[in-house]
C-alpha cells in the first residue's frame, strides 16, 4: 500500500507574527521511517509539523508519494496526512465513537455522516487501541492515557500514509508514554505509515526515531542516526544542559548531572 | 457496578450519532401534536370537538358535516392556521440559527441576534413606525422590511469589521465587533425612540414580539428565506461537529472552517433577520431549544441541527396558544411568555454547566 519513495521536504519557511519560526528546512525521510525532531523550547518543531500538516501557511515543497503537499487541497491532503495536535481541542459532551469517527472526515459525503464501512473501521481501530468498551463515553470523561489512545485512533482513522506526532507524550507519565508510543510503532510496523514526531524527551525520541534531527532557531543543525546526534557536548552547546549520554548498543539514555551548572543558562531541564 | 452499567450502555449504543427515522418520527409527532392543540383552542370558543371534525372532514377522502358556521371555519382556517404556521417557522429559523450560532462560535450562549441582528431591526422597525411608513398591513407593510433591512446592515457592518480583524483563528473579534455594533444600533434607536415619545408604546409591543397575522401574508412573505437558509444550515450540520475541534484541527481533517464559518453565519443571520422581520424580538427560543435537544440526544450538531427545527417551531406554537389565550381577550406579547418560560430554563442550563454537563 505504502509507496517507497521517500518524503522530501525541500526550502520549507514558516513566518509567524514576523519572525521566521521554521527557515529553510531540507528533510528527507525515507518510506515506513520514524524521524525523531529534536530541539529546544522554540526551536520551530511544532510549527515545521504544523506546516506540513498544512494547518500554518508555508513557503516551500513537501513532497511525499507523488504529490506536493503544499500544493493539495484540504481534502485531499487529509487523506494522505494526519496530525496529533501537541494540545488537542477536545470538545465537551462528544462521544469517544463520534470523535474518532471525525477521522473519517476526508473521506465522507456531504452529510459527514459515516457509512457502516467507516463505523466498522472506527471499531477495528478502537479494538487495536485497547478501546473496544469506550465508544459511549465521553471524551472529557477519559484520563490522559486514554484521552491520548483516542486521539491517537482518530488520527489512524484518517488512514494516512504520514503520520504526524507533535510531542504525543508530554502529557502522559511514564508508562503511558512507552504505552502510547509502541502502539504507535507497531502501527507503522503494520501499516508501514511514515512518522514524523516532535520530542521533548530525548532517551524516548532516540529509541522510538528510525533517524533524528535537530532544530535550532528553526533550522535543521544536525540530522542522522540518533548516536551521531545525542552526544554530550552538542546538547551542552544546544540544550544548555549538563548530562552524560550512556550508548549500550542501540539504546541510549540520557542522565542529567547536578552540580557543575553552566553560566548563563536556565533551560536545563529541557531533558526528560 | 460501573462496569456493568458500561456494558449495558455499551449494547445499546456503539454507532455514530444519527439522525435516525425514529428521532424523525418522534419530534415530528410533537411538532403536530402542537399545531393540532393549537388549531383546537384560542381566544374565540369554539367547541374543539367541532374543531376536530373539521380537521377530518379537509383530510381527502373524508366527508364530515362539523356543524361549524362559516365564520367559525374562517377562524380555524384563515386567523389560526396561518398563525400557527408562522409561529413554526419563526420557532423553527430561531432554534435552528441558534444551534447553528452555538456550533460555529463554539459557545452555548451564543444567540440568534448575537451578531447585532436584535438592533439593527429594531433601529429598523424603530425608523418605520416613527416615520409613520408603516400601516400595519399586509404585504407591502414597510415594518418587516424596515427590521430585516436593519438587522442585514447591522450585521454586515459588524462582519465587515469584525472579520477583517479576525485573520485570526479566533472569533472573539466578531463578537465583539458585534457588541459594539448593537450598542451603537441600540443608542440610535432609544434617541429616536425618545425623541418621538408618542410612538413608544408602538416600538415598545414591536420590541417584545408578536405573532400577529393578516392571513397568510406575513407566511408567504418568510417562506422564501427561511427556505433557503434553513436548507444551507442543514446542510452544514456535519461541517459544524468537525469545527467543533477547532479550526487548526479542522483543516487537517480536511475541511475549510473559514469557509464553513462564514456560510453557517451568513445562512443564521439571515434566518434570524427573517424571524425578527415578521416577529419582533422573541427572546430565548435560540438559546434554549438547542440546550434542551442537547440535553436529550448529546452534542453532535448532526442531531441537534435538525431536531431543532421541530423543539423550536413546536415551542413557539405552544407558547403562542398561551399568549393568545391567558388574558384573553388581551394578548401577551409572546416574547413575555418565551422568556417566563425560558429564562429559569436557561438558569437551569448554567447551573448544569457548572457541574460540566455542558
Amino acid at each position: 500500500m505504502a509507496s517507497y519513495e521517500p518524503l522530501n521536504i525541500h526550502g520549507l519557511e514558516v513566518e509567524l507574527g514576523g519572525k521566521k519560526v521554521v527557515n529553510n528546512v531540507s528533510l528527507s525521510v525515507n518510506s515506513g521511517d520514524w524521524l525523531s525532531i529534536i530541539g529546544p523550547n522554540g526551536s520551530g518543531k511544532s510549527s515545521l509539523l504544523r506546516a506540513i500538516a498544512g494547518i500554518i501557511p508555508a513557503l516551500g515543497t513537501v513532497h511525499f508519494q507523488g504529490t506536493d503537499l503544499m500544493q493539495t487541497e484540504p481534502r485531499v491532503r487529509a487523506q494522505i496526512v494526519s496530525i496529533v495536535p501537541q494540545i488537542p481541542v477536545v470538545p465537551p459532551r462528544v462521544r469517544v465513537i463520534d470523535y474518532i469517527l471525525l477521522g473519517r472526515t476526508p473521506y465522507l459525503g456531504r452529510g459527514f455522516q459515516p457509512t457502516q464501512e467507516d463505523i466498522s473501521l472506527g471499531l477495528s481501530v478502537m479494538k487495536d487501541l485497547d478501546l473496544h468498551d469506550m465508544a459511549d463515553r465521553f471524551v472529557t470523561e477519559m484520563s490522559g492515557g486514554e484521552r491520548q489512545r483516542v486521539i491517537i485512533a482518530r488520527s489512524l482513522v484518517q488512514q494516512p500514509n504520514l503520520l504526524l506526532l507533535d510531542e504525543p507524550t508530554t502529557a502522559l507519565d511514564m508508562g503511558h508514554q512507552q504505552e502510547v508510543l509502541e502502539l504507535v510503532d507497531q502501527q507503522r510496523k503494520r501499516l508501514g505509515l511514515t512518522v514524523l514526531s516532535a520530542f521533548h524527551d530525548l532517551t524516548l525520541a532516540s529509541q522510538y526515531g528510525t533517524s533524528m534531527a535537530l532544530l535550532v532557531n528553526g533550522e535543521v543543525t544536525k540530522s542522522g542516526l540518533p548516536h551521531e546526534i545525542l552526544t554530550e557536548t552538542t546538547l551542552k552547546d544546544i540544550y544548555g544542559a549538563n548530562v552524560s549520554v550512556h550508548n549500550d548498543g542501540d539504546r541510549i539514555s540520557i542522565v542529567p548531572k547536578r552540580g557543575t551548572r553552566l553560566k548563563g543558562n536556565s533551560n536545563s531541564n529541557d531533558i526528560g | 457496578m460501573k462496569q456493568l452499567a458500561n456494558n449495558k450502555k455499551k449494547q445499546q449504543q456503539e454507532a455514530p450519532a444519527e439522525l435516525t427515522p425514529l428521532l424523525v418520527a418522534g419530534a415530528s409527532l410533537i411538532l403536530f401534536a402542537s399545531i393540532l392543540v393549537s388549531l383546537l383552542f384560542g381566544p374565540v370558543s369554539i367547541r374543539p370537538d367541532q374543531i376536530f371534525l373539521e380537521i377530518l372532514d379537509r383530510l381527502p377522502g373524508i366527508s364530515i358535516d362539523s356543524g361549524l358556521s362559516t365564520i367559525q371555519e374562517a377562524i380555524v382556517w384563515d386567523v389560526r392556521l396561518p398563525r400557527i404556521i408562522l409561529g413554526l417557522i419563526v420557532g423553527g429559523l430561531l432554534a435552528v440559527a441558534g444551534a447553528s450560532y452555538q456550533g460555529v462560535f463554539r459557545n452555548p450562549l451564543a444567540d440568534p441576534y448575537l451578531l447585532g441582528v436584535a438592533a439593527g431591526a429594531g433601529l429598523g422597525a424603530t425608523i418605520a413606525i416613527v416615520s409613520g411608513a408603516t400601516n400595519g398591513e399586509g404585504m407591502f407593510d414597510a415594518l418587516p422590511i424596515a427590521a430585516f433591512l436593519g438587522s442585514a446592515v447591522a450585521v454586515a457592518i459588524t462582519l465587515a469589521v469584525g472579520g477583517a480583524v479576525g485573520r485570526s483563528t479566533s472569533t472573539a473579534s466578531l463578537l465583539l465587533a458585534g457588541v459594539a455594533v448593537a450598542s451603537l444600533f441600540t443608542a440610535i434607536q432609544t434617541y429616536i425612540q425618545q425623541r418621538e415619545s408618542a410612538t413608544l408604546r408602538q416600538v415598545y409591543s414591536w420590541i417584545l414580539g408578536r405573532l400577529s397575522t393578516s392571513g397568510w401574508d406575513e407566511v408567504i412573505m418568510i417562506l422564501p428565506y427561511a427556505a433557503i437558509s434553513l436548507i444551507v444550515m442543514f446542510s452544514m450540520k456535519g461541517a459544524l461537529d468537525v469545527l467543533a475541534v477547532g479550526e487548526e484541527e479542522a483543516l487537517s481533517l480536511g475541511i475549510r472552517p473559514r469557509r464553513v464559518r462564514w456560510i453557517v453565519i451568513g445562512a443564521a443571520s439571515l434566518a434570524a433577520a427573517s424571524a425578527v422581520a415578521v416577529s419582533g424580538l422573541i427572546a430565548f427560543v435560540g438559546i434554549i431549544v438547542p440546550h434542551a435537544v442537547r440535553l436529550v440526544v448529546g452534542a453532535s450538531n448532526r442531531l441537534v441541527v435538525p431536531l431543532s427545527f421541530f423543539i423550536g417551531a413546536s415551542f413557539l406554537i405552544l407558547t403562542d396558544l398561551l399568549a393568545r389565550t391567558l388574558q384573553s381577550p388581551a394578548e401577551l406579547p409572546i416574547g413575555v411568555v418565551t422568556a417566563f418560560f425560558g429564562a429559569p430554563f436557561f438558569l437551569f442550563v448554567l447551573r448544569r454547566r457548572s457541574d460540566g454537563i455542558i
